[in-house]
């Protein structure tokens, strides 16, 4: 390939590059030895040096090759060289600043054309902050040009700029500009100021977003009002300052736009209402102003009827607000609605009827008057309702229990976070874009979803331009299954085995991090007494506060033994390293010879973000840790991932340590951890045949190499439960070897940078009649290994902490040397009992 | 990759060129040209020559009385292409000698071969007209 780049003849170099293109989009790493060559392409024709007559398009060197061979560029994360690199930063340079707007038409677009390509270019190698500004400004400048390509250009590139880098208060000063073009006459235009507005949309400017979209709504015209309803409403839900602006747009949404507010952001408000209390009169309040309205939607009639169903009563003190002209309202809009809406409204009726005690009997004749009538109604579901809710009313007092109200939602991804998810891309060349962020491992917070999607929903036809800030692997770790107790105490924990995230399909999964915004206000509350406990999976898209808030002891206690979970970890490669009411630290690790992966899990449970995080890692001299960047604020409900990379360099017990620190509100709290990292886990369990181990065992002859020691004061257990031990610890149980059945013999090899890989071989012989005493005999090629081994085995056998139960699940079937209980010796019997 | 298809239309609608770069029935491909052309004619002078249809950008440009569109995925260089449909409609001048809808009509089989000395399996390959022209003008002058 490298060869066909050598090409002279440019007809020829361009089919090149383009074969250069389509292979190194899909592996770029076989083609390393070409990106020299693609720079020196893009130097000759950026020059403009011995390019034939023929190739010169009104005076620009072709610009499709420029083109394809920035596009080719794009595909190499990096470029390691610093002299190709300084020569392609030049090239940019000379581009960014030489294309000027000139009259003839052609020769413009040729030229912004290949500085488009460029500014991409530059987005994606990143590095130079002061070109980033340059192209920021340039981009700026477009987005108000007369012209109506460029504009367009200007607002698709910055819609791409978000995605890579941030640059997110630059791109803010132009929200003016931004908005303005949201109204302009061409509609590609609009939707690409609609998609930056959504890209750029955060806590700050939410508000002002979302009221101008509400705005633009109600003179849009249809084909983009489904996009622009779906994106107020996904906007409205992650950045609301407070829940009641929330609501509020919501119905507002819905009054203007009805047709295309699908049912799930009606299902969305409900579950917000639900789960909130103090949000619920002002709901009520708002579903009774807009049911006064003469002409309303139908799914505002559903979400109003549901609303007051369930919580008029909180009204029922207010003017106006009566069961009976609630029911009267209610009633008026009967007429109107289709037979979707008439279970709803029935439901409402048989609540509302409910919350009359002592009922009013006008009221009540009314209602019976209703279901009456629908009692023999051809809908199924209409005359199941209408005839139960008649029967059940009838009992009186006692509805009130059957009728209760409704328990909160459990918190679930929210659905319109799928839909926009749902794009029919199926380009064939993967964007170079999307596989950067794809690969992109900030520190960025990742969504942490729920194992239950939302009920699947239609796919939304036009939202294929959704492009948001990716970073596509969304894990689902949710190692809780919390449940809260009804008032509110602290909830009980049980780790969960975190499953592995299927990882996101590129081509259709646009979604990332969700920039988790919490609730500043609700947060900025100077005492950090306020906690909320985690409900169901920590679901970082429902970021608005959905679960009850407790009290809380000011200070700052671990949740858990903090040494049991250590010990649990020694055994285990997943799960909780230590918790308090503010965070989680979640581990999961991956052992490979001497090589290990851990992944640190730091959740925020709160609504608050964690601020100056800081995590050191102090580590033993033999082990080299390095750990990746732990960014310094973890916002709230969110999960960030920090790799650790560690190598065991030589065998020693030595523990390494996290030192970790964080502030919530006034408090610093610096828990430092044990990490599990420690000798069994860099063990490989292998079985060895007679013939392998005796040779071997012979020719071990002595210290330092073969050490025996009497281990007293044994925690006693039964030979089953040693094997099961050994195994958990990596310590294959060699059954047949030793013909005594009261010995074991196990095998392992140890991994490790001084001593590669090295078979350990290890004997216990114990005593029935005295179970605390055994006499252990390991032998390995290195004595510091059997030294280290030796003591690392006492110290198990020894003073084995409370999870001393064989993890069973973990141990490939352990393989009991020949039961002891099957001996007659009286001593092996009891000791098999205990 | 790179462009789906390439279509030249008149102002009334009729498609006179197209080439798709990818798979469709002859149902789908009438629809999918209704769709878009009715579209483009829609738009005055002073709109974008781009438009987003389900996944993909149509890239447009009028001539007279024809329009030169370009079905490209997402990630193209829409200016990138707007020249190159310019490039199209000068090769196609330096060869025809002041082109015109006619020529195209007439000559459907050399506008074919144009194209497709020009764009490989939606590639841009060659963009000298020179290159180009010189296997069209061998054939005329063997003929």
């Amino acid at each position: 390939m490298a060869q066909l780049l050598d090409e002279r003849d440019f007809g020829v170099l361009t089919s090149s590059m383009s074969l250069l293109v389509a292979l190194v989009s899909n592996n770029h790493e076989a083609y390393w030895s070409c990106l020299p060559k693609c720079v020196k392409v893009l130097e000759k024709l950026a020059r403009n040096q011995d390019v034939p007559q023929e190739y010169t398009y009104y005076g620009i060197p072709s610009p499709w090759l420029q083109v394809k061979t920035m596009r080719a560029l794009q595909y190499f994360p990096t470029i390691e060289d610093p002299n190709t690199r300084r020569s392609l930063f030049d090239v940019l340079q000379r581009i960014l600043m030489g294309t000027d707007v000139v009259k003839n038409v052609n020769k413009n677009n040729a030229s912004h054309a290949v500085l488009f390509e460029a500014l991409a270019l530059v987005m994606h190698l990143d590095a130079e902050k002061e070109m980033m500004s340059q192209c920021v400004a340039l981009l700026g400048k477009f987005i108000a040009v007369r012209e109506p390509n460029i504009r367009y250009l200007g607002l698709e590139n910055m819609t791409r700029m978000l995605m890579v880098t941030d640059v997110q208060d630059i791109i803010k000063r132009h929200q003016a500009q931004i908005i303005t073009s949201l109204k302009d006459p061409d509609i590609s235009i609009r939707r690409r100021a609609l998609d930056l507005l959504y890209g750029m949309c955060d806590v700050s400017n939410a508000k002002d977003i979302v009221e101008e979209i509400l705005q633009y709504l109600s003179s849009a015209d249809f084909a983009m009002r489904e996009e622009l309803s779906l994106k107020a409403a996904i906007l409205a839900e992650k950045f609301a300052p407070d829940l009641s602006w929330y609501v509020d747009v919501i119905l507002q949404l819905i009054d203007k736009a009805g047709d295309f507010v699908s049912d799930d952001i009606w299902f969305r408000v409900v579950q917000f209402v639900t789960n909130n209390e103090d949000l619920q009169t002002y709901a009520a309040l708002k579903a009774r102003e807009y049911v006064d309205k003469p002409a309303i939607h139908e799914t505002m009639v559903k979400l109003s009827a549901y609303i007051l169903g369930e919580y008029s009563h909180l009204l029922a003190r207010r003017p106006g607000c009566s069961p009976k002209e609630i029911f009267s309202i209610l009633h008026e809009k009967f007429p109107t609605v289709s037979t979707s809406t008439i279970p709803i409204l029935l439901s409402t009726y048989a609540k509302i009827l409910m919350h009359t005690q002592p009922p009013d009997p006008e009221l009540q004749n009314q209602i019976w008057a209703v279901f009456g009538k629908f009692e023999s109604c051809i809908d199924a579901e209409i005359q199941q309702r209408a005839v139960e809710y008649r029967a059940l009313s009838r009992k009186g007092a006692a509805l009130v229990d059957i009728l209760a109200e409704m328990p909160k939602f459990p918190e679930r991804q929210s659905a319109l976070i799928k839909k926009a998810e749902d794009s029919e891309a199926d380009t064939a060349e993967q964007s170079a874009i999307k596989l950067r962020a794809a690969q992109q491992q900030t520190s960025n917070a990742l969504v942490v979803t729920d194992q239950r999607p939302a009920n699947g929903t239609p796919p939304v036809g036009q939202l294929s331009l959704v492009k948001l800030p990716s970073v596509s692997n969304a894990d689902q770790n949710t190692a809780e299954q919390g449940e809260t107790q009804s008032n509110g105490a602290l909830t009980i924990m049980d780790p969960q085995p975190p499953s592995s995230a299927p990882s996101a399909d590129l081509l259709g999964d646009l979604l990332g991090p969700l920039a988790i915004e919490g609730l500043p206000g609700a947060a900025a509350q100077p005492e950090p007494n306020l906690v909320s406990g985690l409900e169901g999976g920590s679901n970082a898209a429902d970021a608005l506060a959905i679960a009850p808030v407790e009290e809380q002891s000011n200070i700052v206690q671990p949740l858990g033994n903090i040494a049991e979970r250590f010990h649990a970890l020694c055994l285990k490669d997943s799960g909780v390293l230590y918790e308090d009411p503010y965070i989680q630290i979640g581990i999961k690790a991956e052992w490979r010879a001497q090589h290990g992966r851990l992944i640190l899990f730091l959740g925020n449970k709160n609504i608050a973000p964690l601020l100056s995080v800081q995590s050191l890692i102090l580590p033993p001299s033999h082990l080299k840790i390095e750990l990746s960047l732990v960014p310094e604020t973890i916002p709230p409900r969110a999960q960030v991932q920090c790799p650790l990379e560690v190598i065991n360099l030589r065998p020693s017990r030595d523990v390494a340590v996290l030192d970790f620190s964080y502030k919530f509100g006034t408090h610093v709290v610096n828990p430092k951890l044990r990490l599990p990292a420690v000798l069994n886990k860099f063990l490989q369990p292998i079985q060895v045949s007679p013939e392998e181990f005796f040779p071997q065992w012979r020719s071990l002859s002595g210290p330092p190499l073969k050490l025996q020691e009497v281990v007293r004061g044994v925690r006693p257990m039964p030979l089953v439960e040693m094997a099961n031990l050994f195994n958990s610890l990596r310590l294959t149980v060699c059954p047949g070897l030793d013909p005594n059945p009261n010995n074991m013999v196990a095998s392992t090899t140890f991994y490790s940078e001084s001593t590669r890989a090295m078979l350990c071989l290890i004997r216990i012989e114990t005593d029935p009649a005295d179970r605390t005493q055994l006499r252990m005999t390991v032998a390995s090629g290195d004595p510091a290994l059997t030294f280290e081994l030796k003591e690392f085995i006492k110290e198990q056998l020894v003073s084995i902490p409370v999870p001393s139960r064989a993890p069973a699940p973990v141990s490939p079937p352990a393989q009991p040397v020949s039961p002891p209980t099957a001996t007659s010796d009286p001593g092996d019997i009891l000791a098999g009992l205990l | 990759m790179g462009i789906r298809f390439i279509l030249m239309v008149n102002k009334q609608g009729q498609t006179r060129l197209a080439q798709y770069y990818e798979y469709l029935t002859l149902e789908e491909r009438r629809a999918l040209e209704g769709e878009i052309v009715r579209k483009c004619l829609a738009r005055n002078e002073q709109q974008c020559s781009f438009v987003e249809h389900r996944n993909y950008k149509i890239v447009y440009r009028r001539y007279a009385s024809l329009f030169f569109l370009v079905g490209v995925d997402n990630e193209e260089n829409e200016l990138a292409i707007l020249e190159f449909i310019h490039l199209l409609v000068e090769t196609m001048d330096r060869h025809f000698g002041n082109v015109c809808e006619l020529d195209i009509m007439f000559h459907l089989e050399k506008a074919h071969f144009m194209l497709e000395e020009m764009v490989m399996n939606g590639c841009i390959v060659e963009t000298s007209k020179a290159n180009i022209l010189s296997p069209i003008q061998l054939m005329d002058k063997a003929s």
